[in-house]
């Protein structure tokens, strides 16, 4: 990393594992959680927040010094509309299908607590390039348990990754791969309950690996 | 019997929580007691039953393909939704800081109870994501705008009483040390949303498509112990 100091790289690096939005932070989780059924709309999303997340920081910390404290959530509020706009209008544009099954989550990324919690953390306080790194980091970090999920949820339940069939050819009377041992695809899975349970069991295992996130 | 209808639907079958997620953060942090669960779930359905009302008529009279015929004919092919998402998220910003400053006024002792939930509100997902839905879903009338209002709100204050009374409870179980906290809330909330997938059938007396019948079947046995545990930890609070 000759470009980032070693600073500038944990901004990046910490919120991957060890200070992750989503299971450490329990940031964004609002509307993390609808949209991972398939795995194409968990990177699709990730990728918004990203961009929301980078931009607004860098926004945020360019206003800094000039927003009074007391009406700074409204200002906030404005900012990340804007760009969840731009977000939306480019999705209706590019990628109308997707943009049915993400439906109302994407206009829910303005109230992701992830961003207002960038922005009131960090962004307020810091430069703007060291505001861009910790929302870039921050939005991976949050986009990373995103795929996890999506990856397990779509695998596990539809048998597919990014809508391919990776396990073979589930239809009766043909059948290949898998499924021709007696595999099913369980569609609990695909239901909305197993997206909580499939982030406790992320939340499980890291903290198995790492004894010092333990609660008590 | 419409307005009915729609109460119990977005209580139960629709409940924020448990089918759509909306206002997991608040929903997860202030679970540790019952006390100061109330008090945020009262704020929401509060807020819920002032905004989504406003919101739809934002929506009807200015954003909607059309809506601004009642300007003249000539406006009458605008189309400005694309500004819904920034006029509801104002909308619901100002009147959270309304609300605050207009029960200060009158009533010191709900102020007092409510106060310091009220501004973290303005950034609940519940609430914007109650307008958005209520957009999405084509809500016709202003009364039954106000009725989804209130009931979405009244499912997420018995979602996070009934998370907080169980998170009570299991302060005393012993929960292997890596789940503890955060992960287990997570696994209670997932059983518990189980638990309210039973209510799937209740407005169409179970004639649901044979597949959705399946799935549901499948789970019948556990789906049926969580929601007992739900309500019998409500009972003993």
């Amino acid at each position: 990393m000759g470009l980032l100091s070693k600073k500038d790289s944990k901004l990046i690096l910490d919120p991957l594992a060890d200070n992750n939005p989503i299971t450490i932070q329990v940031l964004g989780i609002c509307s993390a959680l609808a949209i991972t059924a398939e795995l194409k709309a968990s990177i699709v999303m990730a990728i918004s927040v990203l961009f929301v997340l980078g931009i607004g920081n860098v926004v945020i910390s360019l206003m800094r010094n000039i927003i009074p404290s007391k009406i700074r959530i409204i200002v906030q509020l404005v900012v990340v509309a804007a760009l969840v706009i731009i977000v939306d209008q480019v999705l209706k544009a590019f990628a109308y299908e997707l943009s049915k099954t993400l439906s109302v989550f994407v206009g829910l990324i303005i109230t992701n607590c992830i961003i207002m919690g960038r922005f009131e953390a960090f962004a307020l306080a810091n430069g703007p390039w060291r505001s861009f790194l910790d929302g870039i980091g921050n939005a991976a970090g949050y986009g990373l348990i995103l795929v996890i999920v999506g990856f397990f949820r779509e695998l596990l339940g539809s048998g597919t990754l990014l809508g391919f069939p990776v396990l073979g050819n589930p239809i009766p009377g043909e059948l290949s791969g898998l499924y021709a041992l007696g595999y099913e695809n369980n569609g609990f899975m695909l239901l909305s309950p197993m997206a909580l349970i499939v982030v406790g069991i992320i939340i499980w295992v890291q903290r198995s690996r790492n004894k010092a996130l333990i609660e008590d | 019997m419409e307005h009915l209808e729609l109460f119990l639907k977005s209580i139960f079958i629709d409940n924020m929580v448990f089918a759509t997620f909306l206002g997991m953060c608040s929903y997860l942090a202030v679970s540790k007691k019952v006390s100061t669960a109330v008090g945020l779930g009262a704020a929401v359905i509060f807020v819920l039953a002032i905004t989504v009302p406003l919101n739809w008529l934002l929506d009807q009279y200015l954003l909607q393909p059309g809506a601004l015929k009642w300007l003249g004919a000539e406006y009458a092919d605008y189309d400005l939704s694309f500004l819904s998402f920034i006029m509801f998220i104002a909308t619901i910003a100002t009147m959270v800081q309304l609300v605050e400053i207009v029960v200060e006024k009158f009533s010191p002792s709900l102020y007092n109870s409510l106060g310091i939930f009220l501004p973290l509100i303005a950034v609940n997902c519940a609430i914007l994501g109650g307008s958005l839905f209520m957009q999405s879903r084509e809500i016709p009338t202003l009364g039954l705008a106000t009725v989804y209002g209130i009931g979405s709100g009244i499912g997420w204050f018995l979602a996070i009483l009934a998370i907080a009374a169980i998170r009570e409870k299991i302060r005393y179980s012993n929960v292997p040390p890596a789940l503890r906290g955060l992960g287990i809330t997570f696994i209670i909330t997932g059983l518990m949303a189980i638990g309210f997938m039973s209510f799937g059938g209740m407005l169409t007396g179970g004639d649901e498509a044979p597949k959705e019948e399946k799935t549901v079947k499948v789970e019948e046995p556990k789906k049926d112990t969580d929601k007992e545990l739900a309500n019998n930890t409500k009972v003993n609070e």
